[in-house]
């Protein structure tokens, strides 16, 4: 496999596999590399039915599956790896995982995003024991429980629905008042029965119990103060995600938050390197906002590399 | 459709292959369900290549196999135990990179 390329993209989920689509019918012969996050954040979630297309909805997974196949159809070529490092001021551009070393003339980033946690201990040392980020692959234990997701979003409110198939009680907890999420994913959550709600609140700590399972959270209550125990088994965070880019720290201009900024479409602050999806979006973040910026990546890479 | 160095364990097994195995062993808990068991997978399948002889690699379905996940307090998958001499020495939750799984596998062998 050729080691020198016109175009790398790091990222497979829809920004950057709609880059490589784009990219591979540009006959660029674009390189992608994909990390243990392969396919991104709708690999985590059951039925999408806000990506246009699918008047009856298709579930994440396979969205995914048909957007690699269609990529690979023109000739993208997919590698597995962790990117370990880049070298952006370098000509041509670095780029090395754990297993290889690459250089390319233009770089597409498409990292996307990683679920956000609350950063309690408790949570670090009980996660896969009562603590998770991802409902659709733990919440089959907890079948007959009561259990809490913190968050506020679509994400939280759609994790909390899906739970309900397991649960018999599912405690949202919200730091503020108002939910961001949309209307009718709050409506879909709050027409449940097995959903309660407690918003204003904030978990402050997960409890074990010494049995080395989640059996407790304690809430504080951000108006009155007040800390209550609320006996569950399981916390599912989905308090939203942060872009990743820590392999781009130093190299590549960011907001405050972490987020790639970008100009003129998909251009950042180096030459010939381009972004697209979560990684640079803390306002939209929808699939099908990634898949566009995905194709406006490739098209600004395209041209970049004709001048 | 696993690889030929792939063990299958199962409730039933457990105690022989796993507890009683005279050389460590890694388990893949997983289900059907897990996108991220099956992003795990192959890497799975290399790691069994890789340490042939060394380390016995193998997987078990949570959901064909509740009672063993229920004894070793799984919650959350995938997780990747390493049992050695019967007793848990390693535990990864979640979809780690091939370097990281190696990094801790290679502190006991």
């Amino acid at each position: 496999m050729d080691t020198t390329r016109s175009i790398i993209i790091i990222g497979s989920g829809p920004a950057g596999l709609t880059a490589a689509l784009y990219a591979a019918r540009a006959n660029l012969r674009p390189l992608l590399i994909e990390g243990v996050e392969a396919g991104g954040q709708l690999m985590l979630t059951t039925m999408v039915d806000n990506f246009p297309g699918h008047r009856d909805g298709i579930l994440g997974p396979e969205l995914m599956a048909e957007m690699r196949a269609q990529a690979e159809r023109f000739g993208s070529e997919i590698v597995q790896g962790n990117v370990t490092a880049v070298d952006l001021a370098a000509r041509p551009i670095v780029v090395r995982t754990a297993e290889a070393e690459y250089t390319t003339r233009a770089l597409i980033v498409a990292t996307g995003a990683s679920a956000k946690l609350l950063g309690l201990h408790a949570e670090r040392t009980l996660m896969g024991r009562g603590v998770s980020t991802c409902a659709t692959c733990d919440g089959y234990f907890f079948r007959g429980h009561d259990i809490a997701v913190v968050g506020g979003g679509d994400s939280a409110m759609e994790e909390a629905v899906f739970l309900t198939r397991f649960a018999d009680k599912v405690t949202l907890v919200h730091r503020r008042e108002t939910l961001r999420a949309s209307k009718i994913m709050q409506d879909k959550a709050r027409a449940n029965p097995k959903i309660a709600w407690l918003l204003d609140t904030e978990v402050a700590d997960i409890q074990d119990n010494g049995t080395g399972e989640v059996t407790a959270m304690v809430v504080r209550n951000n108006k009155s103060g007040e800390t209550t125990t609320v006996p569950v088994t399981g916390v599912f965070v989905a308090i939203g995600h942060h872009p990743n880019t820590g392999l781009f720290k130093g190299q590549l201009e960011m907001d405050a938050n972490g987020y790639i900024s970008t100009h003129d479409g998909s251009k950042t602050s180096v030459e010939g390197v381009f972004a697209c999806g979560d990684v640079q979006d803390h306002v939209y973040r929808q699939a099908i906002t990634a898949a566009g910026s995905g194709c406006m990546a490739a098209l600004d890479a395209e041209r970049y590399l004709e001048r | 459709m696993a690889a030929e160095n792939v063990q299958t364990f199962t409730d039933g097994n457990f105690e022989d292959s796993v507890i009683k195995a005279g050389q460590p062993v890694l388990v893949d808990f997983w289900a059907e369900w897990c996108g991220p068991c099956k992003r795990l997978a192959p890497t799975v399948d290399a790691l069994a290549s890789d340490y042939a002889g060394k380390v016995t690699v193998g997987k078990l379905n949570v959901d064909d196999n509740p009672n063993t996940a229920v004894k070793f307090q799984i919650r959350g998958i995938p997780a990747l135990l390493l049992f050695k001499g019967g007793q848990v020495v390693e535990s990864v939750v979640g979809a780690a990179p091939k370097e990281d799984l190696k990094k801790a596998i290679d502190k006991h062998i």
